[in-house]
């Protein structure tokens, strides 16, 4: 990322926030950062299939919050929660002060990779225009500021040279980063991101989170789903595990509890010794593929 | 022969003037959603709603009322059937299309079948006759066929964002399900404009050949749309020319030029052509 990939942006985004610095820069500065998003005693689900449970949880502007939890326990249900593609069942979310889907505008949503058809004939610059499609509204096309705006997205991710590029012929750390630039084009108050650094190299991923705490230095909020415990732990705020319901939420660091970690994975967490202790998730990891050393922490209440 | 008089010989028939228009109009309009249809997998949805228009025709018939608006009026309430349908339905929603679209079509040719000496008209409606359309029906056509046209230019960028991304799309507060309502509305009312052009049976060629054809040759959706058009133009007229010159039919002809550009278009073209085997795929790291 270069220095004219921020200049777009209002001076104090990209800032460390300190003192008087943020003032005016976004909404809510002035009486200090107040909760992005309140959820109060959620359940929903599909049809007859629940899939959350009384579920609560606060989120302060600016933060950077890392939704943990093995597949099915919820995550991706959360994140339409919160953008309004989904109705509770019970309970009540406000977002950005209002009910979800009523600021449409200030979210940005990520849809998970698999939610896309990468054969569409679209462009990587088609893709990132479309961020800025809602607040163009119906019948109006896109400008010079909406270009202007769509570059400089694709220079925040490293992706500027790619924008003619068909988004089919991308790697998945690549489409990633277009999907990223597609967010970051619609200049929104809050991001929803389901895996935004799941299948992608590290090198993308640290670059991903530097755009992403960057977003919330400048105010922006941003819950995003992951799989990758030490990433959330080193790179995220706060932390929610879930698993149908909220395990815990607090401080990052809380994903590396290993008792609040077994509760919310069950038997699927395995531990691997050396490489500081790094620890690999996912139901996709079977026990049999397992190399030996690695703890494995069962809880059978699943 | 003199190429000139063998390319303007024909056009000083009445029938092959309006003939032409009207395979132009309909090919348009069907290649621009047909792109939609082609993206969306919408092309079953397609063929069910052409043939579930055929009661709303034969009604408008029996009744003496505008035929179009009769086959609008089916073939737009059984696409908000099909929409609504494959939001709350529990059966699978190909066997729950699969069930309307036989049952109304039974429905019309049982209508059909109490009007006396239907057998030839009964034809004509399922294969479609483009150069037996008179002026009012051509009036028809380009008005409706401009209506369609109209809205979709209006709002291309939403029906994109919609078709590619409906979950990103209805988070950023686009009406992506009203959206997709009008899509099948207006999807209802270009079949019903293509009807007699090239029949019940053969509307979703029309709808998805040319724009599958595209979608073998480019990358952006714009070009899709516009390499769409323009084989749509091309194979009404060639089409035209060779059911007159051959006497064929012409509904027909139209649709086998369409599906020999698309035969070209997969063993020649860029992505799936045998050309493009030989050439190693490029692979792009970050």
């Amino acid at each position: 990322m270069n220095d004219s990939a921020l200049d777009h942006r209002p001076a104090a985004r990209g800032s460390v926030p300190a003192d008087g610095d943020r003032a005016g820069a976004s909404t809510g500065v002035l009486t200090g950062p107040g909760p992005a998003v309140v959820i109060e005693g959620v359940t929903a689900g599909y049809g007859r299939r629940v899939a959350l449970t009384d579920v609560s949880l606060d989120v302060r502007q600016g933060s950077l919050l890392a939704v943990i939890g093995p597949n099915g326990a919820g995550k991706s249900t959360l994140l339409k929660l919160i953008a309004g593609l989904l109705k509770p069942t019970a309970g009540k979310l406000t977002v950005l002060g209002g009910p979800p889907g009523s600021a449409a505008r200030q979210v940005a949503y990520l849809p998970q990779a698999e939610a896309v058809d990468w054969d569409f004939p679209v462009t990587v610059g088609e893709v990132v225009m479309m961020g800025r499609y809602a607040r163009l509204g119906f019948g109006r096309q896109p400008g010079p500021t909406d270009r202007e705006r769509v570059a400089a997205a694709l220079d925040t991710v490293g992706m500027a040279d790619a924008a003619d590029r068909q988004i089919g012929a991308l790697s998945g750390g690549q489409r990633r980063r277009v999907f990223l630039a597609r967010a970051i084009a619609a200049e929104p108050e809050l991001y929803l991101l389901d895996e935004p650094v799941t299948g992608v190299d590290v090198t993308t991923q640290e670059e991903l989170m530097d755009v992403l705490e960057a977003e919330a230095r400048a105010g922006k909020t941003v819950i995003a789903t992951t799989h990758d415990l030490i990433c959330a732990a080193q790179r995220f705020h706060q932390a929610a595990l879930i698993n149908g319901r909220v395990v815990a939420q607090g401080p990052a660091e809380l994903v590396l509890d290993q008792r609040l970690l077994a509760e919310t994975y069950g038997g699927h967490v395995l531990v691997l010794p050396g490489d500081g202790g790094r620890m690999v998730l996912d139901d996709a990891h079977h026990h049999d593929d397992a190399p030996p050393g690695e703890r494995h922490f069962h809880d059978e209440r699943r | 022969m003199d190429p000139i008089a063998w390319l303007v010989d024909p056009l000083s028939y009445g029938f092959m003037q309006r003939g032409l228009v009207a395979a132009l109009l309909v090919g348009v309009v069907c290649a621009v959603m047909g792109t939609f249809v082609v993206l969306k997998g919408l092309a079953f949805i397609g063929d069910a709603v052409s043939h579930a228009a055929f009661p709303g025709l034969v009604i408008a018939y029996i009744v003496g009322a505008p035929l179009y608006i009769g086959g609008a009026i089916a073939a737009v309430a059984t696409a908000l059937a099909i929409g609504v349908v494959s939001r709350r339905g529990r059966l699978r929603f190909d066997t729950a299309v699969g069930v309307l679209f036989a049952g109304t079509f039974a429905f019309g040719v049982m209508l059909f079948s109490t009007i006396k000496g239907y057998v030839t008209d009964l034809l004509g409606y399922l294969l479609g006759n483009v150069l037996g359309i008179g002026v009012g029906d051509l009036i028809q056509v380009a008005v409706l066929g401009a209506i369609v046209l109209g809205i979709v230019l209006v709002i291309r960028k939403e029906l994109l964002f919609a078709t590619f991304d409906p979950q990103g799309a209805a988070a950023s507060g686009l009406p992506v399900t009203g959206l997709e309502y009008l899509l099948l509305s207006l999807l209802g009312v270009t079949i019903v404009v293509s009807i007699q052009a090239v029949g019940i049976i053969m509307v979703v060629a029309m709808l998805v050949t040319p724009a599958a054809t595209a979608q073998l040759l480019v990358v952006r959706f714009n070009r899709m749309i516009s390499v769409a058009i323009a084989l749509a133009a091309v194979s009404a007229v060639v089409g035209l020319y060779l059911s007159f010159y051959l006497n064929l039919a012409s509904g027909a002809s139209i649709v086998l030029v369409e599906t020999l550009f698309f035969a070209i278009a997969l063993a020649v073209g860029p992505k799936t052509g045998l050309l493009s085997r030989a050439a190693p795929a490029v692979a792009v790291r970050t």
